[in-house]
C-alpha cells in the first residue's frame, strides 16, 4: 500500500507539490488525471527520487516504510517502478544485458541470489513475445533508434520483468496510435495484481479506455482536488479541467 | 639577415645533445645512415624539444614536460631479461607472435622466431649494421616530416624490428611486438621498426609500451601495399613517458586500420602521419585513452589524402578522472587530386572529475572540391538523465556509472577487427574501471 501524505516539492525553487495527499490501496490502480502544470509527472519523478525534484515536507510511504530517504536504486529495490514518459535512450548497453543487470541488482540489494542464464533466458523470451519486442530489439542498445511505441513497449517489458509492487506510468500513451496503446495497454492489464498497486497518470481519458482504473483522482496546482469512479475520467473528458483550476488552494 | 633567436637550452636538450655526441660512434650503420642520423640531430639542434608555441606540440609541452632526458639505456643483460619476462601479458589470452625488445633492444631469446612462409623478421641494428639493402631504401623515407619527436629517433636509434611479410600472404596470428623497460634505473631507449606488408598481404601488428621510470621514443615505418589488408594496435601503460611515431604509407585498395589504447599511462604522445597514397583505400585511425591521476594522453594525427577515392574514419574516445588531461589533434590534409575523398573524424571526452582537461583540435585541410569531410568533437561529463534511468531499475550509482562508461568505451573498442585482441582490450578497460576509486 502506497500513502502519499502531505508532500510539497519543489523544482529549481519552484513550489510544484502543494501538501498532495493520496493512499493507493494493494492492488489497486489509480489514475491520476489533471492539466498541464498541476504536477503530475513532478509526482512521478519525485516517487523514483529523481534528483533536483527536492522534497521539502511530508512523506511516501510503501509498506510503512518512508521511502523518500531511498536512493533511486534502493527504491527500486523496494518496489518502485517508473514508466517514463519520455524513455532515454542508453548507447552502447543492450537491452538484455540492461535487463539482467538491473534485475540481478535488484535482488542483489533484496538479498535474493541472481537468476541462472537458462532461467533469465527464458523470463526475458515469454516475457518479450507477448509484448510484441523482438529478439533483435532485446540485442540492440536500450531504446537507441526505437521508435515512440517500442520504446514505451520497452518500458513496459522492463516492468514485466522486475515485478514491481509499485508501478508509476507516466503518459504511457502520449506519442502512441492506437495499435501501439492496445498492446501497451495490455501488457499494462497482464500485469494488474492483487499484489500490486499502480498510478497511471495521464493527461487524457482515452487510455483509461484500456487500463480501466479502480479510482480517478484530479490534480491541480499540486493537489488532489477530487477523486472519484471511472466514470470521473469521462465527466473531465466532457467537461474538460476549468472547474478544478480554480479551486485549488 | 634571419636569425632564429633560441633561448638557451634547457637540461635535458644538453643531456640529449651529450647522449648523441658520445653514442654516434656507436650507434649501428655507417655512411647513409651516418647522414641520415646528422641530418636529423641538426633538425632537433636547431629547433630544441618542442613547446607549447609549436602548433603540433600545443597541449604537450615536451621542453616543460621533460625536464630531464634520461641516459641511454645501456645494453640489457641477463637480469633485465628476467625482469621482463611477463612483459605483454595484457594480450597472454591471445595467440600471438611475441617479439620482445629489452630497453629497446632487440631479445631474440625472449621472442618466437619459428618459421612462417612469406614472413620475415630481423633488427634493426642488424640491418643497419650489414646496409640491408630493404633498410637503406626505406629507413626515413615512408613519410618525410620536420617533427623533432621523429628526428631525435632518427638521430638515436638503436634497434627495432625489421618486418616483411611477402606478396598475398595472409599471417597466421597477429605479431606482438613489446617494448618493455626493464626498471633498473632510469634510461632513455630510441626504437625505430621498419615493417613491410606487400600487395594483397594480411597482417595484425600490436605494439605495446610498459614499464616504469624510463622514456621510449619509438617510431614504425610502415608501408602497406596494393590490397593489401593492415590493423594495427598500440598499447600504452605504465608510469613513463612514451612517444610513438607511426609514419606510414598506404597503397591502393588497401584496407588499414589502426587503434591506439592507453590505460594508466603516465605521459604518451601517440603521432599518427598517414598518407593514402593510392585510389579506393579504406582506412579507420581510432584510440581510447582512459586516464586518471595526473595522467597525460596525446593522440595527434595528420592524415595525408593524397588519392581519390579514399575513405578514412578517424574516431578518438577518452575517460578522464583525477587531474589528468587528453590531447587530440587531427588535421586532415586533402590533396588537390584526391577527389572524392570520404573523411570524417569525430572525438568525444568523457569528463569524471571537474579538474580533468580534455584538449579537442580537429583541422581539415582540403584543396579538391568533390569531397566529403566533416569532424566533430564533444567533452562533457556523464548524462545525468541517463544515470538516473538506470538507478531507477535498481543498479547502484557506482555500477550505472561503470556501465556507461563501459559502453562509452566499447562503442570504439568493437572496431577493432580481431576478437581476442578486442576483448583483451575491453577487459583491461574493465579492469581500468574497476579501480577507479
Amino acid at each position: 500500500m502506497l500513502e502519499i501524505k502531505n508532500l510539497h516539492a519543489e523544482v529549481e525553487g519552484k513550489k510544484i507539490l502543494n501538501g498532495l495527499t493520496l493512499t493507493v490501496n494493494k492492488g489497486q490502480v489509480a489514475a491520476i488525471m489533471g492539466p498541464n502544470g498541476s504536477g503530475k509527472s513532478t509526482l512521478a519523478y519525485v516517487l523514483a527520487g529523481k534528483p533536483g525534484y527536492e522534497v521539502t515536507e511530508g512523506e511516501v510511504l510503501l509498506d510503512g516504510q518512508n521511502i523518500l530517504e531511498l536512493s533511486p536504486d534502493g527504491r527500486a529495490a523496494k518496489g518502485v517502478f517508473l514508466a517514463f514518459q519520455y524513455p532515454v535512450e542508453v548507447p552502447g548497453v543492450a537491452t538484455m544485458t540492461f535487463l539482467r543487470t538491473a534485475l540481478n541488482a535488484q535482488r542483489k540489494t533484496r538479498g535474493e541470489g541472481e537468476l541462472s542464464t537458462p532461467e533469465f533466458m527464458k523470463l526475458v523470451r515469454d516475457t518479450s513475445t507477448k509484448l510484441g519486442v523482438s529478439q533483435e530489439h532485446l540485442r540492440r542498445a536500450v531504446n537507441v533508434g526505437f521508435s515512440g511505441g517500442e520504446k514505451k513497449r520497452n518500458e513496459i517489458l522492463q516492468m514485466a520483468i522486475l515485478q514491481p509492487r509499485l508501478a508509476v506510468l507516466d503518459e504511457t500513451d502520449s506519442g502512441l496510435d492506437i495499435d501501439a496503446l492496445q498492446i501497451v495497454a495490455e501488457g499494462v492489464n497482464r500485469l494488474r495484481s492483487p499484489e500490486r498497486s499502480m498510478i497511471v497518470i495521464t493527461h487524457y481519458q482515452r487510455l483509461l479506455n484500456f487500463i480501466v482504473p479502480d479510482v480517478v483522482h484530479v490534480l491541480a496546482k499540486g493537489q488532489v482536488v477530487k477523486t472519484g469512479g471511472k466514470e470521473l475520467a469521462l465527466e473531465l473528458e466532457a467537461k474538460g479541467y476549468a472547474q478544478f483550476v480554480g479551486e485549488a488552494a | 639577415m634571419n636569425v632564429e633567436l633560441r633561448p638557451v637550452k634547457t637540461e635535458a636538450e644538453q643531456a640529449l645533445s651529450a647522449a648523441y655526441a658520445a653514442a654516434r660512434a656507436t650507434l649501428p650503420g655507417k655512411g647513409d645512415v651516418a647522414k641520415l642520423r646528422e641530418d636529423a640531430f641538426r633538425r632537433f639542434e636547431t629547433r630544441g624539444l618542442p613547446h607549447r608555441r609549436v602548433e603540433e606540440w600545443k597541449y604537450t609541452d615536451l621542453r616543460a614536460l621533460l625536464r630531464t632526458a634520461y641516459p641511454l639505456a645501456p645494453a640489457p643483460d641477463a637480469a633485465a631479461h628476467a625482469r621482463v619476462r611477463n612483459a605483454g601479458g595484457i594480450l597472454s589470452g591471445v595467440d600471438r607472435r611475441r617479439l620482445v625488445f629489452v630497453d629497446g633492444v632487440f631479445a631474440p631469446e625472449l621472442s618466437d622466431l619459428t618459421e612462417e612462409e612469406g614472413l620475415t623478421i630481423g633488427s634493426l641494428a642488424e640491418a643497419l649494421t650489414k646496409a640491408d639493402p630493404l633498410a637503406m631504401a626505406r629507413v626515413g623515407k615512408t613519410f618525410v616530416t620536420e617533427d623533432v619527436a621523429v628526428a631525435l629517433n632518427t638521430a638515436l636509434m638503436g634497434d627495432g624490428a625489421v618486418i616483411r611479410v611477402a606478396a598475398g600472404v595472409a599471417l597466421r596470428r597477429p605479431i606482438h611486438l613489446i617494448f618493455a623497460a626493464s626498471n633498473d634505473r632510469p634510461s632513455a631507449s630510441y626504437v625505430r621498426s621498419l615493417i613491410v606488408i606487400e600487395k594483397g598481404a594480411h597482417a595484425t601488428i600490436v605494439e605495446s609500451y610498459e614499464g616504469a621510470s624510463s622514456q621510449i621514443n619509438s617510431a614504425l615505418e610502415l608501408i602497406v601495399g596494393d590490397d593489401a589488408r593492415v590493423d594495427t594496435i598500440k598499447i600504452a601503460s605504465g608510469r613513463a613517458l612514451q612517444m610513438a611515431s607511426l609514419l606510414a604509407t598506404v597503397g591502393a585498395r588497401a584496407i588499414f586500420n589502426s587503434f591506439a589504447f592507453a590505460a594508466d599511462a603516465e605521459l604518451v604522445r601517440t603521432q599518427s602521419f598517414i598518407r593514402f597514397a593510392g585510389e579506393d583505400t579504406k582506412a579507420a585511425v581510432r584510440g581510447v585513452s582512459l586516464l586518471r591521476g595526473r595522467d597525460h594522453v596525446d593522440n595527434t594525427l595528420l592524415i595525408e589524402h593524397a588519392a581519390p577515392h579514399c575513405q578514412s574514419r578517424e574516431q578518438f574516445r577518452a575517460v578522464l578522472d583525477g587531474d589528468s588531461r587528453s590531447v587530440f589533434q587531427g588535421k586532415i590534409v586533402v590533396q588537390p587530386h584526391a577527389q572524392k575523398t570520404d573523411a570524417k573524424m569525430l572525438t568525444r571526452a568523457l569528463l569524471l572529475s571537474e579538474t580533468a582537461e580534455a584538449d579537442n583540435k580537429p583541422e581539415l585541410e582540403i584543396f579538391a572540391d568533390d569531397v566529403v569531410c566533416g569532424h566533430g568533437a564533444t567533452a562533457g561529463a556523464l548524462d545525468p538523465g541517463l544515470k538516473f534511468y538506470l538507478m531507477s531499475r535498481g543498479i547502484s550509482e557506482k555500477e550505472s556509472e561503470a556501465l556507461l562508461i563501459e559502453a562509452f568505451i566499447d562503442e570504439t573498442i568493437e572496431e577493432i577487427a580481431h576478437e581476442g585482441i578486442r576483448d583483451a582490450l575491453k577487459f583491461a578497460a574493465l579492469k581500468w574501471l574497476g579501480v577507479r576509486s
